[in-house]
């Protein structure tokens, strides 16, 4: 069992033939995911391990599959196949040491609770069934919007939050969550630029603190600024590695195809060879 | 006064606390946009509603109960079904599902001899509020003898026990209620199943269902349903005070309601009155217009207010 894990483990980082890597120190791992939607495949036999301790951008163009990834990855939708290891163990079993950021228009925003009430949700997990949240959690929670620059806003209804607001509070909610692995979803999509600023702060403190974070990631012209590492979609896995080597404008071609001007191209890749 | 003991307070309770069950339910299933799954439900519990009256030929028994519970289940996977495979929207399949067995249970009725006996098709759709009397009681000190008000009709001791099972069901699962509504893919990650939230809220509605059954009828257990937490959701931002606001809404409407039907016609001059089901619904159905018109933040008049203000500036 051990044996067939690393080795297909192996295909999946043929640059690291010289370490060996044990599947329990890999903290996000997905082998040949595939998702149709209504007939229509999504995505085909992705597989890719997430580096640890790294801050990996999901990027590729418009219906790349970077969402459908993600939650497929996370069993949050039906997939035709493929399956999903955090740190080893089935995701079914690991799904508390996952942190997951929704888009934003996945929930109801008129839904009557306050931004305090919604951080706190992310410490239901620990609070287990039954029991109400305590003054120390509430403390706990606090201190999460504090860190997204938001602790002023703490009881205003969250309908009444601008969405670069709204944002952070999702990623308070994560941060209370104190997991692992962070999966976010277009956490930069409409916000402002303070918000914007906030978030690379979080992110970054996160991986400071040894968790692997992965983020659907839309803007290329930010991503050699923020990211590490990169995985590039395109419903089929087109490269993944550090942002240096795998960054190219070889790479982006041959996922955005046509969709990238060159001009843009060309800026992209003057960008890596400075 | 014992008149009023006898005849009016025990159909005051039996229409305060038929609301209050449904109206605290209701907050949820309006914020999980399925305020009709409450109409559904009120619908395909009919024929698990007969089939305990066939088992007992009681009504407002703990069989019909049961019933009713079974068919609540029954449907939720029935709609579940028939959306896989017929690949329909959820709104058509639920459709489908509440129509027929709706339908099912009024021809069981017809067909069983039922009808007519104790338990007839007007009643099972509008309710029969008056017919809860008292006969026990004589004076106001009956309130606090137990053994006099254990004599108080089955239907209303039903109802007070639904009402405790459904605020034990929200205050044991506020937490796990709130996040599976608000987010449902968070609340799987961390080990709330919504789906089996879902499920329990559902049985809970079908249970409520048929206490307000006796009540108000299947047909206006919408409105005990729907209004009273759309009232309070115009007039708060805060789920426990919404739930507050919204059970002081349904008791009012079940009170005033029945007060307007009893008495409203009386007022007037005419010499009869009319159907208390019917004026709680109607009561229930103005103070969410009230609220829309008049809420402090969200009522049409005072964000009119603010808009000419701002266009003033």
């Amino acid at each position: 069992m051990h044996d067939r894990s690393s080795s297909g483990l192996h295909l999946l980082h043929d640059t690291n033939t010289s370490k060996a890597v044990s599947s329990q120190d890999l903290p996000f791992t997905v082998q040949g995911m595939t998702v149709a939607y209504h007939h229509k495949p999504v995505l085909w036999g992705v597989s890719y391990s997430a580096p640890k301790g790294c801050l990996t951008a999901i990027i590729g163009p418009n219906g790349a599959g970077k969402s459908t990834f993600l939650k497929a990855a996370l069993g949050l939708i039906p997939k035709l196949s493929g399956d999903t290891k955090v740190f080893g163990a089935p995701i079914e079993k690991s799904l508390k040491r996952i942190a997951y950021v929704p888009q934003r228009s996945a929930v109801d925003w008129d839904f009557p609770a306050t931004a305090i009430d919604v951080v706190l949700m992310g410490l239901y997990g620990q609070i287990g069934w039954f029991r109400w949240p305590s003054r120390k959690h509430r403390q706990k929670a606090m201190d999460c919007l504090k860190s997204v620059g938001m602790q002023d806003f703490a009881n205003r209804q969250i309908g009444q939050l601008s969405g670069g607001q709204q944002q952070r509070v999702f990623l308070a909610r994560a941060l209370a969550q104190n997991s692992e692995v962070y999966l976010m979803d277009e956490p930069f999509a409409g916000v402002d630029a303070a918000t914007e600023k906030a978030i690379v702060a979080v992110l970054r403190q996160l991986v400071a603190d040894g968790k692997t974070v992965l983020v659907v990631h839309h803007d290329l012209e930010t991503v050699r600024d923020y990211y590490s590492h990169i995985l590039l979609l395109n419903g089929q896995h087109v490269a993944d590695g550090p942002v240096e080597t795998t960054f190219t404008a070889e790479n982006l071609q041959k996922a955005y195809g046509g969709r990238l001007a060159s001009t843009q191209l060309d800026g992209l890749s003057e960008a890596s060879n400075a | 006064m014992d008149i009023f003991l006898q005849f009016d307070l025990p159909s005051i309770l039996l229409g305060s606390l038929a609301a209050l069950a449904c109206g605290l339910l209701g907050n949820f299933l309006v914020l999980r946009k399925q305020a009709l799954m409450g109409d559904a439900i009120s619908h395909v519990v009919l024929p698990g509603i007969v089939i305990g009256f066939l088992f007992t030929h009681e009504t407002s028994s703990w069989a019909m109960m049961l019933g009713a519970g079974g068919a609540a289940i029954f449907a939720v996977l029935l709609i579940e079904l028939i959306r896989r495979i017929g690949n329909v929207d959820p709104g058509a399949a639920m459709g489908v599902v509440f129509t027929t067995m709706f339908a099912a249970g009024v021809v069981i009725l017809e067909q069983t001899g039922t009808a007519g006996v104790h338990l007839d098709v007007e009643h099972a759709l509008y309710g029969n509020l008056e017919s809860a009397i008292w006969l026990d009681a004589y004076s106001l000190s009956d309130l606090w003898n137990w053994q006099v008000l254990m004599t108080m009709p089955e239907s209303i001791k039903q109802l007070f026990v639904v009402n405790m099972l459904v605020i034990m069901f929200i205050v044991l699962f506020f937490k796990e209620l709130k996040i599976s509504s608000f987010d449902p893919l968070l609340s799987a990650s961390l080990g709330f199943s919504p789906k089996w939230l879902g499920l329990s809220l559902i049985v809970m509605v079908a249970i409520a269902a048929v206490a307000a059954f006796t009540a108000v009828g299947s047909i206006l257990v919408i409105a005990m349903f729907i209004c009273p937490a759309a009232t309070a959701r115009m007039l708060t931002d805060n789920l426990k005070v919404q739930l507050f606001i919204s059970g002081i809404a349904s008791l009012s409407a079940g009170l005033f309601g029945y007060l307007l039907a009893a008495f409203g016609p009386g007022l007037l001059g005419y010499e009869f009155s009319v159907s208390a089901a019917g004026m709680i619904a109607v009561v229930a159905g103005l103070q969410q217009v009230l609220a829309m018109l008049f809420a402090p933040q969200y009522g049409v008049v005072m964000r009119r207010r603010r808009q000419r203000a701002h266009a003033s500036v």
